[in-house]
């Protein structure tokens, strides 16, 4: 198959960006998106060109590494998968594909295709755990946990981090990779004794580091590689609602004391 | 001759643990603060390692290569992990695991260490639920358990297909909770070039931040290597595309030896090669193994008609049909060993059975399983890899078998450490796969996020204090120093030269050329003929690579060209080592078949008498062949017997 390739090429992050036109031939449609790019770059290497820089590492969908916007959507145009498991038999033989890294105020570019991804971390950092040490731990079988309410923090747990919900949203919002982590510790026994600390510090570290507001568009839900539903940002709200309500009812009864 | 002392405590094989942690010396709270230790990767070893040794107060600085630490390669695996818990009441225990592990690992790991990873088995499973990893339950809420390969017992903890991924968030989790703390500092998009040493101990690393090309020093008072396994000496494995065995193999050029670098283990049920652009290969986990049934066509002209397209799978009669691994391995079947498993598929393939296009692919078939339980209980247990299957090959396994073969997976080899987890060098440590400890010839089915947390969690934090409190009067160390500036110079100089090789072939190339030497003569099957032929390819290769690889753009810049440079100029001496290896090998254990050393009925030929011992090789350098050191291995509790899955 032969492609026209429109790739976004920027030096660094101070650097101005621009799209730029490249050629491939001979693929095959078995061939991985990824595979693809490789034989870009291999071309581009061995005629003095500057290979694209773009992230990818697992290839198999689980990592979060890849990060494409690609004709318009975070990893392409099929649904439920990954950048590096999208195929060329995706497309149309003589096809132009636009690719461009995820545009969010908070993933700066580092290079090319790759972008700065730490605000996740981040976010994380502020109350995606449970604070258990090491040791010290009751046995596993000491908790029942509903199969329901397991098997619906597993879907929510999935998220891999990828950061296509913000590249999705109109607004840049986080709202699903919070909610998925928010929901998947919220609905186990074990999350459940901060819950109520998690979602505010989580929030609030989302709201500094430059994310937007929810779009209500379900773009993210949509374009999420691992299917993250939007019901958990509804969970993540009224989590949020009720810890607020919460310590505001704490706040009156300490004062009223 | 040997320097060799795995420092095994004494006593009964059950009490040895306790009676170590009885014994080491402890490091007060306030000296904690004073120490300052390395962690190189966060998969499930480092990430557990780095989390666990901030919570107890030492100064962490935790490295990766990946943008984030949820991202190491651990998060692919996906069958489960190992504990003897005996939740599902059919006779495991402690002694159980270790056994299967000896035995799975065909004799040629160490007893104590492999009964201490069954005893601490169970306290992961512990701890992974209370960070909210969301195990497989029953109806009644409690945890549930599946069987693996190698094993009588059910003792296989699970998330779906994806429970690497939710342990390795639980550990990253954990970790994310000691940055927020500030007990752990981290280093992403770093690449770990070498280790310093002081005085003969390891003080530090040389880093290159991949963002910037910045060469930068960083010191300690201990260093932790955990960055994983070697697969990728292959170029086609199931790693990541960023594996790599540079820092450990930075450490065995300082002097930590290096052990049994030709084990490796072929994984059975992965999804085929596809052509010549392909750059990595997928697993399909080896739980399918449970539900799937293997088999070939029994009749050549069954395998000619399939080839052309001109009947389907479906359409062979079952008394056509060659289960092999049924018919071989009554006792165990579909769930024998994988080296076992891998080799059967190569011979059938050998022989000529082999289906799909090209020949080299065998059936995993869901037929029967389908019928039995149900679309929908299939579905629940391997919805994701069927999923999966059919996003890489178009086509259902719900509706036609699955086509799979063989590919690297894991490496059980890697840096020798002594029962406290520490290399050759005082004070450098390796932990999980990146080590050579738990899994001898061959690893059994989830064993492998069982070590890394293990060595993670439970072991290392206990085994580095014995370690650091001899350490507590040494100050904080200068980066400034000679040792430093010697090893970034030494760093510096040798990415220059990558660069100005000046050479025309992309390093992709020259890993693709490596991957296929050791593929031919150093994969599934070896002899010696193969290995000398290897010795020689590789050695033309290297001298190549010196002066003929291609680097575009700077070294002062954000340039993955210059990561994979270095990566693949450590794997092509790597993979010189492992081949003289396999040579000095000579018999068949576990993953490592020598073709001279077969029973007659095929199987892998053990020589005890010779070859009961560790081989762990010492850098002697650049052009001089690598010293054998010989750790003996001694079997005491455990009788050593062929190993039958018959």
């Amino acid at each position: 198959m032969n492609f026209t390739l429109k790739i976004w090429r920027q030096k660094n992050v101070t650097a101005k960006g621009e799209m730029v036109s490249y050629d491939v031939s001979g693929i095959s449609p078995d061939s991985s998106f990824f595979e693809m790019l490789d034989t870009l770059n291999q071309k581009l290497i061995t005629t003095d060109g500057d290979p694209v820089a773009f992230d990818h590492d697992c290839r198999e969908g689980i990592c979060g590494t890849c990060s494409l916007y690609i004709n318009g959507r975070p990893h392409g145009p099929v649904k439920g998968v990954t950048t590096c498991q999208l195929h060329m038999r995706a497309f149309k033989d003589g096809d132009t594909i636009f690719i461009e890294p995820w545009r969010a105020k908070a993933f700066p570019v580092v290079r090319d295709l790759v972008v700065d991804r730490s605000a996740l971390d981040k976010i994380i950092q502020a109350g995606g755990y449970v604070s258990v040490n090491t040791g010290g731990v009751p046995d596993a079988n000491t908790i029942p946990v509903p199969k329901e309410k397991s098997d619906a923090a597993f879907d929510a747990a999935t998220c891999i981090g990828c950061g296509a919900c913000v590249a999705a949203c109109s607004n840049a919002a986080a709202m699903l990779f919070i909610g998925a982590k928010v929901s998947h510790l919220a609905l186990l026994p074990q999350g459940r004794v901060e819950a109520a600390k998690r979602v505010q510090n989580m929030v609030a570290c989302m709201d500094e580091l430059g994310f937007g507001n929810c779009s209500n568009t379900y773009a993210c839900e949509s374009d999420c590689p691992k299917g993250i539903s939007v019901t958990n940002i509804a969970r993540m709200n009224r989590e949020f609602l009720g810890a607020k309500l919460f310590s505001e009812k704490e706040k009156v009864i300490k004062e009223s004391l | 001759m040997t320097r060799l002392n795995a420092r095994i405590p004494e006593g009964p094989l059950a009490e040895k643990w306790t009676a170590y942690k009885s014994g080491s010396k402890l490091v007060n709270p306030n000296n904690k603060r004073k120490l300052d230790i390395i962690v190189i990767g966060t998969g499930l070893a480092g990430a557990s390692a780095a989390a666990s040794l901030g919570q107890l107060g030492y100064n962490v600085k935790v490295f990766c290569y990946q943008d984030t630490p949820r991202r190491a390669h651990s998060i692919a695996a996906q069958g489960g992990i190992n504990a003897a818990k005996n939740y599902p009441n059919d006779g495991d225990s402690a002694y159980r695991l270790f056994y299967d592990t000896i035995k799975g690992g065909d004799y040629r790991a160490r007893e104590a260490n492999v009964y201490r990873l069954a005893q601490v088995s169970n306290q992961i499973i512990d701890l992974c639920v209370a960070q909210g990893v969301p195990f497989a339950r029953e109806y009644s809420g409690l945890l549930t358990n599946r069987s693996f390969g190698g094993a009588q017992v059910s003792r296989t903890f699970y998330a779906r297909g994806q429970t690497g991924q939710q342990l390795l968030l639980g550990a990253y989790s954990a970790l994310s909770r000691q940055i927020a703390a500030g007990t752990v500092k981290l280093y992403n998009r770093r690449d770990v070039l070498d280790m310093v040493l002081v005085d003969g101990k390891a003080r530090g690393i040389i880093a290159r931040n991949l963002v910037t090309g910045e060469i930068e020093r960083h010191a300690a008072h201990a260093v932790v290597l955990a960055n994983g396994g070697y697969g990728n000496v292959f170029f086609l494995s199931t790693n990541a595309m960023g594996s790599n065995v540079t820092p450990a193999w930075s450490a065995y050029r300082k002097g930590a030896m290096f052990a049994n670098p030709s084990f490796t283990q072929i994984h059975p049920t992965c999804i085929p090669v596809h052509g010549d652009a392909q750059s990595k290969l997928t697993l399909m986990s080896e739980s399918l193994r449970n539900d799937g049934r293997i088999w070939v066509p029994a009749k050549m002209k069954d395998v000619e008609k399939l080839r052309n397209k001109e009947i389907k799978p479906s359409d062979i009669a079952e008394a056509d049909r060659d289960y092999y691994l049924e018919r071989r391995y009554p006792a165990f079947g579909n769930l024998v060993p994988r080296d076992v498993a891998s080799r059967a598929a190569k011979e059938r393939c050998d022989a000529g059975f082999g289906v799909g296009s090209t020949g080299v692919a065998v059936f995993l078939d869901f037929a029967d399983a389908i019928k039995r339980k149900g679309h929908d209980a299939i579905d629940s247990l391997y919805g994701n890899l069927f999923q999966m299957y059919e996003q890489i090959v178009a086509e259902s396994p719900y509706e036609t078998p699955m086509m799979i073969y063989p590919a690297v997976h894991y490496t059980m080899g890697g840096l020798w450490v002594d029962y406290e987890l520490m290399t050759t060098i005082p004070g450098l440590y390796a932990i999980g796969e990146c080590n050579f400890s738990d899994h001898g010839a061959n690893r059994l089915g989830a064993s492998a996020l069982m070590q890394g947390l293990a060595d993670g969690y439970f072991v290392l934090p206990y085994t580095i204090g014995n370690y650091l409190a001899n350490e507590i009067h040494t100050p904080r160390f200068d980066t400034a120093s000679s040792e430093f500036n010697l090893a970034a110079q030494a760093v510096t100089d040798r990415l220059q030269q990558i660069k100005n090789s000046g050479g025309k072939e992309s390093v992709d190339n020259f890993h693709r050329r490596l991957g296929k030497i050791m593929w031919e003569y150093c994969g599934m099957a070896r002899n010696d003929a193969g290995l000398t032929e290897a010795l020689y390819q590789i050695t033309e290769l290297r001298h190549e690579y010196s002066r003929g690889v291609k680097i575009p753009g700077r070294l002062d810049e954000y340039n993955p060209e210059v990561e994979k440079a270095c990566r693949v100029a450590d794997f092509i001496e790597l993979g010189e080592l492992m081949v003289r290896d396999a040579q000095q090998r000579r018999e068949s254990c576990g993953g490592h078949f020598r073709e001279e050393y077969q029973t007659s009925e095929g199987e892998a030929l053990r020589n005890d008498d010779e070859f009961a011992f560790v081989g762990a090789w010492e850098y002697r350098g650049r052009d001089v062949a690598a010293e054998l050191h010989r750790e003996e291995l001694q079997f005491n509790e455990i009788k050593l017997s062929q190993r039958s899955y018959k």
